[in-house]
């Protein structure tokens, strides 16, 4: 089964994508991570106005099988988070790019350049999974 | 990576749109099918669904002394359940622990199939025939055998699962009680044993036969029920239905150091037989009354509750979560929690820490969710 990538987003070797808009971005999982987790029975609402370092653990995802967790893609402080998530955490395997878990406004979009871009990440999951 | 072990019926799923297959213990088998998790744990609740259970082991005593011996081995009493029946016992260690849990089934006078957990078949084996204390009471008559390649075992569980399987077999299973067998049952031609058994908390059947037959009965049950709305389910859903019904998981709620008091099975323990390996050991725990015992939470704030968390009271850490996650049924958040004998009562609150943060949670009574069984009792 083949995942979907889409298109003009980056993304982090931990799977998470990024939607940049302005100085902010917008973070959630790809369509190969929430096919891997498998049904998710729950999300863990970071705190806004929390500093995070690209590499931190923000947040958890739970599936049915197993906790995963969420890496900030880059550094910022949280300016917003997804709270439909809280009531709803099915919308990330239903519509894992339609669904962000939580923006930053970063402190440095030079960070941005560290990430894959959609072919990269093709190529990416290709030699790193089955 | 090692090569994992597939079961007979590997072949008859393998293939399957939508099947996950996972190392489960050094077995590849399915987590879940196409219908996902939490809808098989449901139509299992509501209709009924097919496993594959094929990689439990099946190890065979025969021979003069064998119901004897058996009765030293487990903490239940063997040799006075009739043919046709089946007990859930317990393998304990000398400290009262856990070796494994398992169902016995009595074939014969002197004839017994064991059914033990998978990853702990070679286990059990060297522990019933050379490890345990009593091995040297085992009479030179008494044959044992690890029989598990030999044999595929099928779970068909729900309310449904009767239905279905009596219009396949030439015996009437409104006969067969709960926690009995039939054996040399024809399904579809094929010569099988048929226990009213399950690890779902609904009724259902464990059917056993040989490994060949296997993928054949596997797709004549799965085809025979699919228009009605049966489906195959996954490992992921077993371990959730068992939840709910708050049935012990070996390396969960059972462990070398957690026997059957520890895991809520005191029931299972036969103080009135004679003696038995452990039993000096549990009457000690027992009389100190210093020992842990489970107990059910539903939680009140949001998170997942799993395997090792720590339980909090009023800031005091009092236990662990031996099991936990999402109740598919109750559409909440429910684990089982080992905390000293008396520590807890049902409406007290606890606090689990789930990732860093203390999450509340209330004792429940379990099990989780209860359902009556089929068949004359």
């Amino acid at each position: 089964m083949s995942s979907e990538i889409k298109k003009g987003l980056k993304y982090a070797e931990s799977h998470e994508w990024v939607r940049v808009e302005g100085n902010i971005a917008y973070v959630g999982i790809s369509d190969y991570a929430q096919e891997s987790l498998g049904e998710i029975v729950f999300v863990e609402i970071p705190d806004v106005d929390d500093e995070v370092k690209k590499g931190d653990e923000v947040t958890t995802i739970e599936s049915v099988k197993a906790a995963s967790s969420i890496y900030a893609p880059v550094s910022g402080t949280i300016s917003e988070v997804n709270e439909s998530l809280e009531d709803e955490p099915e919308q990330v395997n239903q519509d894992p790019y339609g669904t962000f878990l939580f923006a930053v406004d970063m402190n440095d979009p030079g960070e941005l350049d560290s990430l894959m871009d959609a072919a990269g990440y093709e190529k990416f999951l290709a030699e790193h999974e089955e | 990576m090692a090569q994992l072990k597939r079961t007979a019926l590997y072949p008859a799923y393998a293939e399957a749109e939508g099947v996950k297959l996972i190392d489960f213990g050094g077995w590849e088998l399915p987590v879940q099918f196409a219908a996902g998790i939490i809808a098989e744990h449901k139509r299992v609740r509501s209709n009924a669904g097919l496993f594959d259970v094929s990689h439990m082991g099946e190890i065979f005593l025969e021979g003069k002394g064998a119901a004897a011996y058996l009765d030293r081995l487990v903490t239940g009493q063997v040799s006075t359940i009739k043919e046709g029946a089946c007990l859930y016992t317990i393998l304990c260690n000398g400290r009262g622990g856990a070796v494994d849990d398992l169902l016995v089934y009595r074939l014969g006078e002197e004839r017994f199939m064991l059914v033990v957990n998978a990853a702990n078949t070679e286990k059990d084996f060297a522990w019933i025939t050379a490890d345990n204390p009593a091995a040297s009471e085992k009479g030179p008559d008494l044959h044992i055998e690890d029989q598990s390649p030999r044999w595929v075992q099928i779970a068909l569980q729900g309310p449904r699962a009767q239905e279905y399987l009596q219009e396949l077999v030439d015996v009437n299973l409104q006969d067969l009680a709960f926690y009995n067998f039939f054996d040399g049952v024809s399904l579809a031609g094929v010569s099988t044993l048929i226990s009213r058994t399950g690890y779902t908390g609904e009724d259902g059947f464990e059917i056993y036969c040989e490994a060949a037959e296997g993928p054949g009965i596997w797709r004549t049950l799965l085809n025979h029920g699919a228009d009605r709305g049966l489906i195959p389910c996954g490992l992921g859903a077993r371990d959730t239905l068992r939840l709910e019904a708050r049935l012990p998981l070996y390396g969960h709620e059972l462990t070398e150091d957690a026997g059957p008091l520890e895991a809520g099975l005191k029931i299972f323990v036969n103080f009135e037989k004679g003696d038995f390996i452990g039993r000096a050991a549990l009457e000690e725990i027992l009389r100190n009354e210093r020992y842990r015992v489970l107990r059910g939470v539903r939680m009140i704030d949001r998170g997942v509750p799993r395997q090792g968390y720590r339980v909090y009271r009023e800031d005091q850490p009092v236990g662990e979560v031996s099991s936990g996650g999402k109740s598919p049924s109750l559409d909440e958040f429910i684990a089982l929690v080992r905390v000293p004998k008396g520590s807890l009562k049902t409406g007290d609150h606890i606090q689990i820490e789930i990732n860093g943060k203390r999450r509340t949670g209330e004792v429940v009574a379990t099990p989780f969710y209860k359902k009556a069984y089929g068949g004359k009792q």
